[in-house]
């Protein structure tokens, strides 16, 4: 499994912008990550949902990347949602505690469906 | 018989090999006509000279007086006072030429002196002829034996300075190879051994060949010795050795010169390189230079010279060399080439044995009837493999099969690749999906901090992944060379601190192992710092995680 460098691309759907990821989440992800957010928060959405199906490798500085985003959404008081993560990546966001402030779902459709 | 007032021979100039003319007197010249006429003692006519092209068109007595043409040559002879010209042709080539000035009697020549000077040329021609090309084999055998006492001189500097054998050191191994080209090269190395232990290295390249570059070759060795003895760095070792070489130095000539310093205790290697191609370390089949900048020696004062510095670990090869390798021709002239070298050394295990796999390398590219071109030094040095730090009470007992053992240059990203290698060395366990999974995270974590931590992110220093099994366990161990430095205290990564900005929201790596393992275990010594990662049976792995 070949390093892949991350793609963020971003949509609206109901009250959501969604992030959809694909590739790594590493030290190389801090640009688009942050830039998929930034233009996430430009029509001041509610709530912003990271799709994370197509991410294949996080790590500790993806992992601190996520707390940033997370930060940012609580101090402008919008909702973080997840959906796609891998039953080991659902385990770290559980274990890292990130799962208690961002919920978790399967996927786009069930994370938008409480909307 | 004619009785000849002056009689000169003149031959024309044949190349730089040509001894001098010397004149022949007439037999009967008179004290008093000596006098009146410029002396002629040799005269080189110049291949493109008229006066050539005119004797081999006609080639038979000519009056000088009566030849008009722009030619240097027929100048001097009107001005010598030359009546008559002879040529000596052979095969169509001018090789000489019998001058005679007026008759004693001061009558012209006549008819029958002609008809003479025309026979008596026709039978010199071949004398002369022989006597020219004796003359030239006797120069050129001068000139062979001159050149060939010059290369032994130069073979004589060279073998008496070299090194007659690599040092010994415990835990190294060391050799060296040296092949001088026919015309030898400037190539040098040596061992300089200090008082504390210490090892120098110095491998070298004089830009010239023969006398002049074993010369300059002599110079550099004693002023870099010398030098060597009162400084500590590489780097201002060469920069005093550069000062003391260029006010003397023959010009266009200068020195290539890498030296280092090895600290055999702790593998350290210090590094100054002057020009010198870059050596290369081997680890595991991973290959990077050693680089460091510096112009070469003795072209130009006020020079620095970046000083670089590595860890050698046990296992790790460094290969010194020359250009002469390098630059290597292939019957097609393609050149030997640093990739080729690169790919080479990364296909070897490494160690001395690398010197004849190389050797064997390069007579298969030039081919079997090549002439070496130039000087082929090559020099080995390599820290003996041993075992990974081991860490205490988890031998005891178990039986440990070696599954994988790899290095990784200390490179953002690598611990990718050290996930995927862990992961195939352990495929034929076959690992449920979910310890898998952590085992990959926590090599991955483990080998970020020992890259960045450990080695700070520098290239050359490796990353060393040893994966082992046991009946019970599987253990990675994970190495990196900073051991002299303390392990940082980790703070147990706080969520909210984190959110609330009191904490850096970074500091999960260590966290991150500490979850996906069943154990840890952290070793270090002067300078190596291992991880261990456990991951014990499966009915344990789960009694533990949960814990």
């Amino acid at each position: 499994m070949a390093a892949k460098p991350l793609e963020a691309r971003v949509h609206y759907r109901l009250d959501a912008a969604i992030i959809g990821l694909y590739g790594d989440i590493d030290a190389f992800a801090k640009d688009a990550l942050n830039a998929a957010y930034a233009e996430a928060e430009n029509k001041n959405p509610p709530t912003i949902l990271l799709d994370c199906g197509g991410v294949d490798y996080i790590n500790s500085i993806g992992i601190a990347l996520i707390v940033s985003l997370l930060a940012q959404a609580r101090k402008s008081g919008r909702r973080l949602l997840a959906c796609g993560l891998s039953d080991h990546y659902l385990e770290i966001f559980q274990i890292t505690r990130l799962a208690d402030f961002i919920t978790i779902f399967p996927n786009e459709t069930s994370a938008l469906q409480g909307l | 018989m004619t009785v000849l007032r002056n009689f000169w021979q003149t031959l024309i100039g044949r190349g730089d090999h040509e001894p001098p003319v010397t004149p022949v007197p007439a037999a009967d010249r008179s004290a008093s006509h000596r006098a009146a006429a410029p002396a002629l003692t040799s005269l080189d006519i110049a291949p493109n000279d008229p006066l050539v092209a005119y004797f081999q068109g006609v080639p038979s007595v000519a009056e000088i007086d009566r030849l008009h043409l722009d030619s240097p040559a027929l100048r001097v002879l009107k001005a010598a006072r030359v009546k008559l010209a002879v040529p000596l042709v052979s095969q169509g080539e001018l090789i000489g030429l019998l001058n005679l000035g007026p008759r004693l009697s001061e009558q012209d020549y006549s008819a029958d002196d002609r008809a003479l000077l025309n026979n008596l040329a026709t039978q010199a021609v071949p004398a002369v002829r022989v006597a020219q090309l004796v003359r030239q084999q006797q120069a050129e055998a001068i000139a062979r034996e001159r050149i060939e006492q010059e290369l032994r001189v130069a073979q004589l500097i060279q073998q008496t300075l070299l090194p007659k054998e690599a040092p010994v050191l415990a835990g190294w191994q060391m050799a060296a190879y040296y092949q001088p080209a026919q015309a030898v090269g400037g190539d040098f190395y040596d061992f300089i051994f200090f008082p504390d232990g210490r090892l120098g290295l110095v491998i070298g390249d004089v830009s010239d060949k023969g006398v002049p570059a074993a010369l300059v070759m002599a110079t550099t060795r004693s002023i870099l010795r010398g030098a060597a003895q009162h400084l500590v760095s590489p780097g201002q070792v060469l920069e005093r050795v550069n000062e003391l070489l260029c006010p003397d130095m023959p010009p266009h000539m200068f020195v290539t010169c890498l030296y280092a310093i090895l600290d055999p205790a702790s593998g350290r290697l210090q590094y100054a390189n002057a020009g010198h191609d870059l050596p290369y370390r081997q680890a595991t089949g991973h290959v990077t230079e050693l680089r460091a900048t510096g112009m070469p020696l003795g072209l130009m004062s006020g020079m620095r010279y970046e000083e670089k510095e590595t860890l050698l670990a046990p296992g790790e090869t460094v290969l010194f060399y020359s250009d002469g390798l390098v630059e290597a021709h292939s019957p097609e002239r393609a050149m030997f080439g640093f990739p080729r070298l690169m790919r080479l050394v990364g296909e070897h295990p490494g160690g001395v044995a690398l010197i004849d796999f190389l050797r064997r390398a390069l007579a298969e590219f030039t081919g079997p009837d090549s002439e070496q071109e130039d000087d082929v030094t090559l020099v080995i040095l390599e820290r003996s493999a041993s075992p990974l730090p081991s860490v205490e009470g988890r031998e005891g007992g178990e039986v440990w099969r070696t599954l994988a053992e790899f290095a990784l240059p200390s490179v953002p990203g690598n611990e990718r690749e050290a996930m995927e290698q862990v992961a195939q060395a352990v495929l034929k366990l076959n690992l449920p999906r979910a310890r898998l999974d952590r085992l990959k995270t926590a090599v991955a974590e483990a080998t970020m901090n020992a890259m960045e931590h450990g080695n700070k992110y520098r290239p050359e220093l490796p990353v060393l992944i040893r994966v082992r099994t046991s009946d019970t366990a599987l253990s990675v161990r994970i190495t990196d060379q900073g051991g002299d430095q303390p392990i940082p205290d980790s703070e147990t990564p706080d969520l909210e601190a984190k959110l609330a900005g009191r904490q850096s929201p970074r500091g999960w790596g260590l966290f991150l192992i500490k979850n996906m393992v069943d154990e840890m275990q952290v070793t270090s010594d002067a300078t190596h710092h291992t991880v261990e990662l456990i991951f014990y049976g499966e009915g344990d792995t789960h009694g533990r995680q949960t814990a």
